[in-house]
């Protein structure tokens, strides 16, 4: 059935050996929308990701993507699933050996027929984009870290997905290429009429960005809702993250022994 | 408490079953490479692009090592032969140490260290910065688009210049022997083509030489694949890469020549 | 453009290696030594083969016609046998002699193949039955020492 939710993650736990990373996860993602997953490093939002992707599998529960259950999906499916994924990486994490050129056409010379002639006309309109058409000649050691994230932009979207993920966009950018990505992860979602999913802990850009907010502590879903719902809410951990106080929920200090003990005051 | 990987006899033995496990996963690594060498044959210019890589950028190493290899057996050679009277066996000498031994071995280690530690470098700094789940995100399987086309690359590089580096180091003996020191030009060539057969000595030679390129291949590709995605990581894999083939060339040229030569 | 140089410096370091490889095979091997072409196999027992090795040359007239393939001990007879492959090419009559000759004083000792004037040629596990066993230098010095004295002797 033709859903209308893109995808759906039904009370999904996950654990490396015995160490639970997600338990009981709930989720439903609206075709067209906007969607931030947050949270602390170390909370499971990037496993989540991965979940998706099909990069791992689920141990308990189901993950729905585009009408097909991803804990059933063997390698050749999980490879269908993703012609049809956009991922953004953390750093970018253009082949270094390409071009700019050469690093969006990647995806049309594996996967399509399609002649040099028309990869070039589609490669410089993907360029153009995110700005950079001027830029395909290139290497990406010669880029800036925001255009090298820009350039990773216009090769997620070389195929037109239909699912954007977005693993730290913001990560390491100075404030005005973060203002240039964000502004790109909204336009293109439109463009496309895609989804996106967008991972990430830098708090006010992506609530600038996104239409709806999960927040991961420890594996589990500890909060969701608007962009607003969150500003206001009054959940302790929430609200730590949000305005990035230092002590909170999240102790500021290593768990060990007391002060008292480790100065030995109590003799 | 983690267990501190010293000289106790715990060390050792979780030594021993990490070593063990990670040769098997090297074992499953290496047969997933080449089952999915298809991509390879069906894109050769994947395959010829680290043929430039792995083959044309070891060419320089390779044929300036070979010829003086070659010199210096032409020296050596000389003086020890000359006490025997029998410097007319210089040529028999330079030929036959260079194709059965020194050529395969010399070559293999320079290209462990010249094209094995740059793959593995390069896979491991690939797996460092995302570049391979981004490709398995591309729904490109890195094994058959990365690894497989060096794999090959190295398997077929290795013989080429092995022979390079005989060809050139007898060469080398020539110019010592023949032109410098006055050893009878008529003597070096053909008592060296009555001694050195094809069949048993020069096709040994190649056969050797093939083995030690998978070896080193292998070896660097795992490194690289199997290396910790941070900075020391790579760093670390690519020293283990250039130890670890050195030790596999040396043990392995011993096994082949137990094996080629030992019934003689 | 940067393609195409790519592809020249890969055909050139492609062509460069199987020309090395030529180059060992025609210049520093005899390709055509043994091995390759088809041989027949022939034998012959020699008295003494002095050291005379596996893989040692058989010539006649002075040309490499094959290979010693084995040497082991005759244990009804007590002598050497040797077998060879010689190449298909060359034919000896049945009453060829085959002695063990030594290249030079100290070179290498290799079979010598004289043919007589039988019209039959010698066919494959033919065993050659005129042999002359190779010459032993201590036997030599033995018996030139051995008649300088008989000659010393004589003068008394």
């Amino acid at each position: 059935m033709p859903d209308k939710n893109i995808i759906e993650i039904k009370d999904v736990s996950y654990a490396y050996g015995t160490r639970p990373i997600l338990t009981g996860i709930n989720m439903s993602i609206p075709r067209g929308s906007t969607v931030a997953i947050m949270g602390i490093s170390g909370s499971g939002k990037t496993t989540l990701l991965r979940l998706i992707a099909g990069v791992m599998k689920a141990k308990q529960g189901e993950v729905w993507v585009d009408g097909k259950r991803v804990n059933d999906l063997d390698t050749v499916g999980i490879y269908q699933l993703r012609r049809r994924l956009g991922m953004m990486f953390q750093f970018g994490a253009l082949f270094t050996d390409l071009s700019v050129f050469d690093n969006v056409a990647f995806q049309m010379r594996e996967h399509t027929d399609l002649s040099e002639a028309m990869i070039r006309d589609l490669v410089l309109m993907k360029l153009h984009a995110v700005g950079l058409r001027g830029a395909h000649n290139l290497m990406p050691a010669e880029l800036s870290g925001g255009m090298s994230r820009r350039v990773a932009l216009a090769r997620a979207i070389a195929l037109d997905p239909m699912l954007m993920l977005y693993d730290e966009p913001f990560t390491g950018l100075d404030p005005i290429a973060m203002g240039v990505i964000s502004n790109l992860i909204k336009e293109l979602n439109s463009a496309l009429g895609a989804t996106s999913i967008v991972v990430t802990h830098d708090v006010q850009e992506a609530l600038e960005v996104v239409d709806y907010v999960y927040y991961l502590s420890d594996g589990k879903m500890v909060a969701h809702g608007t962009p607003d719902d969150i500003r206001n809410s009054t959940d302790p951990l929430v609200r730590q993250f949000v305005y990035g106080e230092f002590d909170g929920p999240v102790a500021y200090q290593y768990p060990g022994r007391t002060l008292v003990d480790d100065m030995r005051l109590n003799g | 408490m983690a267990i501190h990987k010293g000289f106790s006899i715990r060390g050792i033995g979780a030594r021993t079953i990490d070593s063990v496990l990670r040769l098997g996963y090297a074992t499953r690594f290496i047969a997933r490479t080449i089952m999915s060498s298809g991509t390879s044959l069906r894109r050769p210019r994947l395959v010829i692009r680290e043929l430039y890589f792995t083959g044309v950028l070891s060419l320089i190493i390779i044929l300036v090592s070979g010829l003086f290899v070659g010199m210096v057996l032409g020296y050596q050679g000389y003086y020890t032969l000359q006490t025997y009277g029998s410097e007319s066996a210089l040529g028999v000498l330079v030929a036959l140490s260079l194709v059965r031994e020194l050529g395969p071995v010399m070559a293999a280690l320079l290209f462990a260290s010249r094209a094995g530690s740059a793959m593995t470098a390069e896979i491991g700094l690939m797996k460092a910065t995302e570049q391979l789940s981004a490709m398995e995100m591309m729904a490109v399987d890195p094994i058959s688009r990365v690894v497989a086309p060096r794999f090959w690359a190295g398997v077929i590089s290795m013989p080429l210049l092995a022979a390079m580096f005989s060809a050139m180091g007898v060469f080398g003996g020539y110019l010592v022997g023949v032109v410098q020191i006055g050893v009878d030009e008529g003597s070096f060539w053909s008592q060296m083509q009555s001694a050195v057969d094809f069949q048993k000595d020069i096709m040994n030679g190649v056969i050797k030489s093939i083995v030690f390129g998978f070896a080193v291949t292998w070896i660097s590709l795992f490194e690289g694949y199997d290396a910790p995605p941070t900075a020391e990581g790579v760093s670390g894999a690519t020293t283990r890469t250039v130890v670890t083939s050195s030790l596999a060339i040396l043990a392995l040229d011993f096994l082949l020549t137990a094996f080629m030569f030992g019934g003689v | 453009m940067q393609r195409s140089t790519l592809d020249l410096w890969v055909g050139i370091f492609v062509m460069a290696g199987i020309g090395a490889l030529l180059v060992l095979a025609m210049k520093v091997g005899n390709m055509t030594g043994s091995g390759s072409g088809e041989t027949y196999a022939l034998s012959a027992n020699f008295d003494n083969i002095g050291g005379l090795k596996p893989r040692a040359p058989v010539k006649s007239a002075g040309v490499v016609v094959g290979r010693v393939s084995g040497i082991s001990f005759d244990n009804e007879k007590f002598n050497a046998r040797v077998t060879m492959n010689i190449e298909k090419t060359y034919k000896f009559p049945k009453d060829t002699s085959a002695s063990i000759l030594t290249s030079g004083l100290l070179g290498e000792q290799y079979v010598g193949l004289e043919g007589g004037g039988d019209t039959v040629n010698l066919n494959t596990g033919d065993k050659i039955k005129q042999t002359q066993s190779a010459v032993v230098l201590e036997k030599l010095i033995g018996q030139f020492l051995y008649s300088k004295a008989a000659e010393g002797g004589d003068k008394k």
